[in-house]
């Protein structure tokens, strides 16, 4: 039984702040399997193409009929905890600064046994469900929980060591004229987020929805114009030490792709806002961030981008938009060795044309910001690196690996 | 498959056991401690360096070096040359290779030598870097290293037989008893089973007197024909039988024997001895948990009957079963890969009847057992040996 966490106190100021470290990072290549699996939250083992047995930790040969053939896949959780042990003195300063520190032997139902984290609600002999994490060092791990939900499971020490639970954590969500800036503020007090700073650019203007955001309890209205240099240092200046979660809103849409636009100012305007409006937040809120990686419960742990599926394979109708996107996917590969060092999570969720005025022509299925709010509540949870959010984003994923040719001609019609 | 019939080792012996004295932290490389190893041997033997025509080595420390740099190192002309990687397991290995080799005349003379250095930060880079599985699915997970590791094996091992820390502990304070008479022992003071009980946890249930203390060290031995230990004028040990196994019972869900169990047979029969003939046993002591579990696998005792068969025998040097009889590496300090050699160093002095305070007095038959390379999740390389000294 898990007793649950107590909301942190206010900091002293003059104590130091701890620096973060990171868990020990080398892994061989193949082993980077799991780093994909663990990514989108997927459970995924070596599995022999030829006999059908699954192996681990990775190889590069089958154990039972030796057979290059060794594709991940998705494999079944289920195992049994067959004896555990606390580490008490480890030997680097990550586990040492943490220790006691839980492991285990899980036998899973599919064959290999597999040395986990474990939550503390897992007893030897007993069932577990197994997952791959990304620890601080944002490499994948093996951690096992109860086969059930047991009280106060997500408060587990070790647990929030994997994850980005905006629980008694402050939030900061960039763009509060947007409808899923609306949603994610509401979705995140809802998580138990402590408080949520959400920007407003030029906020002597009014608009829709502004109303349920200044009456919320725990949610302070703060300017900025994400693509004005100077007012995101100048916010970061003021909040910038008490962001542990930062949700890039930025959204700048409009239709339209080379040849029949004129000249560059729209997209100068595409890049101005969501590209270089990233780089600014990046370099306002990222060093403060990184340094703030292991303070205490409300430590800093994440950085989400909300990104257009259409940045992975440019949509000719939104040719200008998507390109800035890709822009944006780039850079956020960037941000997130950056801010690896801090154990601070980068979180892309990628969706399909939004239910927004801007997609206004673009038919259905889309996306109700609503959902993409509670995605990015379900991610941070289960701390993940990348999401599909809605059908068309999960189709175009699927049609991208299948084949990136078809998927360039079929989206030029 | 049939199994073949093995050739004996007629007339092969070891002389010459050599140990450089451990010290618990050392600024000097792996390659000094080799190197005084190899004068101490060639000193010993009263042979020229010259003379030395086959090198064996096992050593964790190296750095980018083998076997082949340190005969340039060294000024060895040789040729018959390995280098063993096998931990624990690397004397037994190390004698078998060179056995054969002065057996077939590949050698006339083979050095096999195992020495380590400890910097203060040796210990952390060779968990870090101790295996591929490791790095990959173990290192990462508490990075508490070979402590964690065989702390899994002990709790379940002991849970699924009953043995309590008592028990356990019974092998580790008879074995610091031991190294009370051995002057170069790192341990210098005595061990009560309270003390042993009381100590703090490392990861559960290995305590602190479960733990061996790296450090540096070496040791050597020679290996050659009996015509050849004759005409030099060296007490030497016959080599009666060896055994060597590596991922043995891969199905086991959990590590609860060492692949010894798998060729314990053919280790007595080969030598023509039983169990209760040895005068002295020297085990791989890496944990005292490991130790119980040779017990029942080297034949000493049935599976589960480890806990019963310490509490049934008195385990140092005047009692009824003489084991690990310098303090072992629980008590003199693991030199890396010399922590191999160790048992065995000391069972052939032991044998040959130069070990001094430790000596056991008649000892003629002796058995020595390595065990290494915890990969994944348990050990994977085992080995035994049997000699017997010129008195049997
Ligand atoms: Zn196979």
């Amino acid at each position: 039984m898990i007793d649950p966490i107590k909301p942190p106190r206010r900091k002293n100021p003059l104590l130091r702040t701890r620096l973060p470290a990171s868990p020990p990072r080398p892994r061989s290549r193949t082993s980077h399997g799991f780093t994909r699996a663990a990514a989108e939250g997927r459970f995924m083992l070596q599995r022999c193409e030829a006999c059908g047995a699954f192996a681990y930790p990775a190889r590069e040969a089958c154990p039972s009929c030796l057979s290059p053939a060794l594709a991940f896949a998705d494999a079944p959780r289920q195992g049994t905890l067959l004896a555990e042990t606390t580490a008490r003195v480890p030997s680097d300063v990550y586990f040492r600064e943490r220790a006691p520190w839980r492991i285990g032997l899980v036998k899973m139902v599919c064959g290999p046994t597999i040395v986990a984290h474990l939550h503390a609600d897992c007893a030897e002999g007993a069932p577990v469900r197994m997952s791959f994490q990304l620890d601080k060092g944002g490499q994948a791990v093996a951690f096992a929980r109860p086969e059930g939900d047991t009280p106060n499971m997500a408060d587990d020490r070790q647990w929030r060591e994997m994850t980005a639970d905006p629980k008694f954590r402050r939030v900061f969500v960039t763009n509060g004229r947007s409808l899923i800036g609306q949603e994610a503020v509401v979705a995140l007090k809802a998580a138990g987020a402590k408080t949520v700073f959400v920007g407003v650019a030029e906020p002597w203007r009014p608009f829709a929805g502004e109303d349920l955001l200044r009456r919320q309890e725990g949610v302070e209205v703060v300017t900025l114009d994400a693509a004005d240099e100077k007012s995101a240092a100048d916010l970061a200046a003021d909040i910038g030490g008490k962001v542990d979660i930062l949700v890039n809103t930025t959204e700048y849409v409009r239709a339209g792709g080379l040849l029949d636009r004129k000249g560059t100012s729209i997209a100068r305007d595409e890049i101005d806002q969501a590209y270089l409006g990233f780089i600014n937040l990046a370099q306002a809120f990222g060093p403060a961030m990184r340094m703030r990686g292991a303070d205490g419960v409300n430590n800093s742990v994440a950085w989400v981008n909300i990104l257009s599926v259409y940045a992975l394979a440019n949509w000719p109708a939104f040719g200008a938009y998507s390109a800035s996107q890709a822009a944006c996917l780039s850079l956020s590969h960037c941000l997130r060795a950056e801010l690896r060092p801090g154990g601070i999570k980068v979180m892309n969720l990628f969706t399909g044309p939004v239910d927004i005025e801007w997609f206004q022509t673009v038919p259905p299925p889309k996306v109700a910001p609503r959902a993409i709010a509670q995605a990015i509540v379900s991610g941070l949870r289960g701390g993940l690196e990348e999401m599909y959010v809605g059908d068309v984003a999960e189709e175009i994923r699927q049609r991208l690996a299948a084949n990136p040719k078809a998927l360039e001609r079929e989206l030029d019609k | 498959m049939k199994k073949s019939q093995r050739t004996p080792y007629d007339g092969i012996v070891i002389a010459a056991p050599v140990t450089i004295p451990y010290v618990r932290y050392s600024i000097e490389s792996a390659q000094w401690w080799i190197g005084r190893a190899l004068g101490a041997l060639v000193a010993q033997a009263g042979i020229k360096a010259s003379d030395i025509d086959g090198l064996c080595v096992s050593s964790f420390t190296m750095g980018s070096d083998s076997g082949i740099g340190l005969t340039q190192h060294f000024g060895l002309c040789v040729r018959w040359l390995d280098t063993i990687p096998l931990g624990g397991a690397s004397a037994i290995a190390g004698l078998r290779k060179a056995a054969r080799a002065v057996q077939a005349r590949d050698a006339d003379i083979v050095a096999c030598v195992a020495g380590d250095t400890n910097h203060v930060d040796s210990f952390r880079l060779t968990l870090e870097n101790f295996s591929r599985f490791n790095q990959d699915a173990v290192y990462p997970y508490g990075a508490g290293g070979a402590n964690a590791s065989f702390a899994l094996i002990a709790r379940n091992y002991m849970r699924t037989f009953g043995v309590t820390r008592e028990d356990v502990g019974r092998i580790a304070v008879a074995q610091r008893a031991n190294a009370l008479r051995n002057p170069h022992a790192l341990m210098k003071a005595p061990l009560t089973l309270e003390q042993y009980l009381a100590a703090r946890p490392i990861s559960d249930p290995i305590h602190l007197f479960d733990c061996v203390m790296p450090c540096a060290g070496a040791e050597a031995f020679l290996v050659m024909r009996e015509e050849t230990a004759a005409s030099l004028g060296l007490p030497a040990a016959r080599l009666l039988s060896t055994i060597e196994r590596h991922n043995a019972f891969a199905d086991d869900p959990m590590q609860v024997r060492g692949g010894w169990a798998m060729d314990i047979g053919e280790l007595y029969a080969m030598a023509g001895v039983k169990p209760d003939d040895l005068d002295i046993v020297q085990t791989y002591d890496d944990y005292p948990v490991i130790t119980m579990m040779q017990f029942e696998d080297l034949g000493f005792c049935k599976k589960g009957e480890g806990a019963e068969f310490v509490r049934a025998h008195d385990l140092t040097i005047d009692g009824d079963f003489p084991h690990n009889t310098s303090g072992g590496q629980l008590s003199v300090g693991q030199a890396g890969a010399a922590g191999a050699y160790l048992g065995l160093v000391e069972g052939l002095r032991q044998v040959l009847g130069t070990a001094g305070p430790t000596q056991v007095s008649n000892a003629s038959l002796g058995l020595a057992s390595g065990f290494g390379m915890i990969n994944y999740d348990r050990g994977l390389a085992s080995g035994a040996a049997i000699f017997a000294g010129p008195s049997r």
